[in-house]
């Protein structure tokens, strides 16, 4: 039976559960899964960023060797194979829904961007797979092409038809009359226009899908690499292929990182699994790195002009922004709500600003399409929030610092002009210890000692929120959410006692096996050894929404404590019944049912064992079995904020930024386990930093070729592009779920690019610089500044 | 055209009949079955795939298997002791959150043993100059270059 647990497990730095197998080569990704007689499938995707279709000639690709089928859009229209959906329905400023084009699996008639599906073709190998696939002739009629949003409005081009002006939607946020009214008696305002750079996801495990299909009960298998794989058969079944839910099992097993690219369903993943009952064999697809640059979903891409009012003492009175967001080519899962929902709500940042109008134009082009990427509407809102922030602090001449204390928050809960209800935060606490922690004070000498060595240094800040474990149900459909946004758990408790723990989150780096592990073997006072989580399988899992949002532990980790409450509440009734109490006299603690001010007492594996042979049994009253599961529908978002400090030095000869310093101080409400926080931090800062500094992704204007299309052109960051990171926290426990939890995944992505583009335009004294930072942009801006002296 | 190589992979000898332009990789991954070895951009720029050839790490999405014909390699399925006992670098990894979603993981490992044979107590920008070879998406490097580290300093220059 089990010993009771000696120490608290929340809070503490617990090694990965998951560790083990993939320091030894034992994890199984979907690409690692080989199903008995599987084909290989490779896409023929289109060359061209917009061309009409004339004629597909199969044959000489059909008399390949080893080719065992080949699909085009025609023999998916023909089995009514519908497009892909978008998750979200925005609604624009005359009260109109967004125009939703058709999103085909396989292209009908006309591709959209480098990279669209065309065909698939499928052989006994993949290199017959690929021979093949290049023998498909498309004959193709080339078509101008835009993939700038500035010009996509005005563009002749036509991404779909029945889209005027190429316009997804107009949408806005706010009072704009108040708003005017406030700029118009500001006594300062401080404007900024600047681009937040397309990205590229680049999970380090290429996108991966294999279909199978049992004739005898008609059933279909999906491995995928998906962060959600109860919302892909949600999606895949309902509305593409029209299945029944309970025929498709989806697995996403070990994933190598997501980022939110692994959100969405893809085509890809739609075609493998319909091919697989028309060849009936399994059918398997891995991208190469190539085709993850032009098929997953991209990040970010605005083009912002964003204005902030003060008052003569830096109170802020009001902010008026102004977006346009390149959809791409078409609407992505969750694409609409990326730019609009996650990204006005979030524009009050840490600060009272009392009125705030947000416009958002959002617009097709042939590019790839873009939807949520790590932060996901949040980085871009910080990015403006952050960069007026400081601008305007230099601009007033006002200390960063304390323009920010000046129109801090500090009573909760705090309704903002853009929606949000912010439940808690503590935003001075951070800002003290981030200011502390970068050794602030002594930044002026460190500053004259580089300028001896001929380099200029800077510093930077960025005080972000962002809003988290999205989401409440009914606020989300409110906004034109077509799903619920709960999470589900199921605590399954073994007559000796040991538990495994169904949850419909999905890790794929997070470390969910042992965080959630912890927080189990805490509550109900087993070791940690006794508890195992499962996620990934729609089979095993009773439901899911999945991981995205930084939502995990608040959400799918709430629905997991409800559940481990039901197990305890009746297990009391189990332990009253043995130990000839009252229920009500039972306590449940650190793995013992007590009763109360005796030393009568029943252990939690006495009680379950109980509860499985049940000879002693309150049957009258009571099921037999310990197993409960709970659905959790959060009452709020939850709302992390921080405060990040960032040093550089720039070469003045060849424009290289050095992060000499970086510091993290933020808050996530209680922590379950620090050393994978802190992790999580480390890996969202450099995602961050590669934003700001190496990362962009571009297109060729005339032809829409992506120029950025591999590892030599897309510069993600290395281990001697980043330096080593001060990071602390500060804790505010959120007030609306059990755990007191906020949420971790995203923040470093959110908070860093301000910080750091803060901290190079201090150091050159320049308003605003473009992002990625590179030596060569910085080394213009150095020119710029050293012919203006002269 | 297939072509018949043979080498010695985790100290056991194999060999199988592959066409000639089957990559090392592939035929670790695919005919081996040995699947801790990954792709992750197929152009040699990532490392998921770095694998010990003859005492060198070396990238096998880059050469074909013919290349290695004779060859002694070593993949991180080989790493631990046969009772399964991590090796001092891979609990390195373990004990520093040196991994999250451990897709480049068994390349960082393998980059990290050839690494730490030659500098058993390597300072910080030693080992980020180390990892240029290697892209790891969700760590920031930060934890990855104290765990080579402190495996490197546990290994004592000695594989």
């Amino acid at each position: 039976m089990n010993a009771p647990a000696s120490s608290s497990l929340v809070g503490a730095r617990v090694q990965r559960k998951e560790d083990y197998r993939f320091l030894t080569g034992a994890g199984q990704y979907t690409d690692d899964v080989a199903l008995p007689n599987q084909a290989h499938a490779a896409f023929v995707r289109s060359p061209h960023a917009h061309a009409k279709i004339r004629k597909i000639s199969l044959e000489k690709a059909r008399k390949s060797p080893g080719v065992v089928g080949i699909f085009t859009g025609t023999d998916l229209a023909n089995a009514k194979v519908g497009g892909l959906p978008c998750g979200w329905l925005i609604t624009d400023v005359n009260g109109q829904p967004m125009k939703e084009p058709p999103h085909p699996c396989l292209a009908q008639g006309k591709v959209r961007h480098v990279g669209d599906q065309v065909a698939v073709v499928i052989a006994e190998t993949l290199a017959q797979a690929k021979d093949a696939a290049e023998l498909v002739d498309v004959d193709y009629e080339v078509l101008p092409a835009v993939v700038d949003a500035a010009a996509a409005r005005k563009s002749k081009v036509v991404v779909h038809d029945g889209v005027p002006e190429n316009t997804c939607y107009v949408w806005a946020l706010g009072d704009k009359a108040a708003c005017d009214a406030a700029f118009a008696k500001a006594a300062h305002v401080t404007k900024l226009e600047f681009i937040n750079n397309r990205l590229i996801p680049n999970a380090i495990e290429p996108r991966a899908a294999i279909g199978g299909y049992n004739r005898a009960d008609e059933s279909y298998t999906l491995y995928v690499a998906s962060q959600n794989p109860h919302v892909e058969r949600l999606l895949m079944t309902a509305f593409v292929l029209g299945l029944p839910e309970h025929k498709v099992r989806v697995i996403a097993p070990d994933v190598g990182g997501g980022f939110g690219s692994k959100i969405y369903l893809y085509a890809e993943d739609v075609v493998v699994t319909w091919a697989a009952k028309q060849l009936n064999r399994p059918v398997k697809w891995t991208a190469e790195r190539s085709e993850s640059f032009v098929s997953d979903a991209h990040g970010r891409d605005h083009i912002t002009v964003a204005e902030l009012a003060m008052d003569k003492d830096g109170k802020f009175l009001g902010m008026r922004v102004r977006t346009t967001a390149n959809m791409g080519a078409y609407l992505s899962t969750f694409a609409s709500c990326i730019p609009t929902i996650l990204y006005a709500t979030l524009l009050a940042g840490q600060y009272t600003t009392p009125v705030i109008y947000c416009e958002v134009t959002a617009v097709f082009t042939n590019t790839t399409p873009v939807d949520a990427y790590r932060g996901a509407g949040r980085p871009e809102a910080t990015y403006v929030v952050e960069r007026l922030v400081e601008t305007a602090a230099r601009e007033m001449k006002l200390d960063p610092a304390e323009i920010r204390r000046r129109n801090f928050i500090r009573s909760f809960p705090y309704q903002t002009p853009v929606a949000l209800q912010y439940d808690t935060g503590n935003y001075d606490a951070t800002l003290d210890a981030a200011l502390e922690l970068s050794d602030r004070k002594n930044f002026e000498k460190r500053k004259a000692e580089s300028l001896k060595n001929g380099k200029l240094r800077g510093l930077g800040y960025a005080a972000y929120i962002e809003a988290c474990g999205i989401a409440p149900s009914a606020v989300a459909g409110s906004l034109g959410a077509r799903a619920g946004l709960f999470e589900a758990g199921e605590v399954r408790v073994h007559p000796t006692g040991s538990v495994t723990v169904f949850t419909g989150s999905h890790s794929h780096g997070q470390g969910h096996e042992t965080t959630f592990a912890q927080v189990v073997a805490d509550r109900l006072g087993i070791p940690i050894e006794n508890v195992d989580i499962v996620h990934g399988d729609t089979s095993k899992v009773l439901f899911g929404m999945g991981t995205y949002g930084s939502r995990s532990i608040a959400v799918g980790g709430t629905a997991i404590v409800k559940a481990l409450d039901k197990v305890i509440a009746k297990g009391k009734k189990i332990a009253a019944h043995l130990l000839e109490a009252s229920e009500a006299d039972i306590e449940y603690d650190r793995g013992e049912f007590k009763v109360a001010g005796t030393d009568k007492k029943k252990m939690f594996g006495e009680v379950a064992f109980a509860a499985y042979v049940p000879h002693n049994y309150p049957h009258d009253k009571l099921e037999p079995g310990l197993n409960e599961n709970a659905f959790y529908d959060p009452a709020n978002f939850t709302f992390p904020a921080g405060t990040y400090v960032c040093e550089v030095e720039i070469d003045r000869d060849t424009g290289v930024v050095k992060i000499e310093r970086f510091t993290a101080v933020d808050d996530f409400g209680r922590i379950i386990n620090p050393m994978i926080v802190e992790g999580q931090v480390h890996g969202g800062l450099v995602q961050g930093i590669g934003q700001a500094l190496t990362e962009g992704c571009r297109y060729d204007a005339e032809n829409g070729q992506l120029l950025t299309g591999s590892y030599m052109d897309y510069c993600m960051p290395r281990a001697d592009d980043v330096p080593s990171f001060k990071v602390d926290t500060r804790e505010t426990p959120c007030t609306h779920n059990p755990l007191g939890v906020k949420g971790c995944g995203e923040a470093g992505a959110i908070g860093s690019p301000a910080a750091l583009m803060n901290a190079i335009t201090d150091a050159l004294g320049v308003k605003d610089v473009a992002m990625p930072a590179t030596a060569q942009t910085v080394w213009k801006h150095l020119q710029e500044k050293s012919h203006a002296r002269v | 055209m297939t072509l018949k190589v043979s080498m010695k992979v985790n100290g056991k000898p194999v060999s199988a009949e592959v066409e000639a332009r089957t990559l090392l990789v592939t035929y670790i991954r695919e005919h081996l079955r040995l699947t801790g070895t990954h792709v992750g951009c197929d152009t040699a720029q990532c490392g998921a795939c770095t694998v010990m050839m003859n005492g060198k790490a070396i990238k096998s999405c880059s050469i074909v298997a013919m290349q290695a014909e004779g060859a002694d390699l070593l993949t991180i399925e080989g790493v631990a002791k046969p009772d399964g006992t991590l090796h001092p670098m891979q609990a390195a990894f373990k004990e520093n959150h040196g991994l999250q979603c451990g897709f480049c993981t068994p390349g960082m490992v393998m980059n990290a043993l050839d690494f730490a044979k030659s500098h058993p107590n390597p300072s910080e920008q030693e080992v980020r100059e180390a990892l240029e070879g290697n892209l790891c998406r969700c760590t920031g490097y930060h934890n990855i270059v104290k765990s080579i580290i402190a495996g490197a300093k546990a290994m004592g220059g000695k594989l």
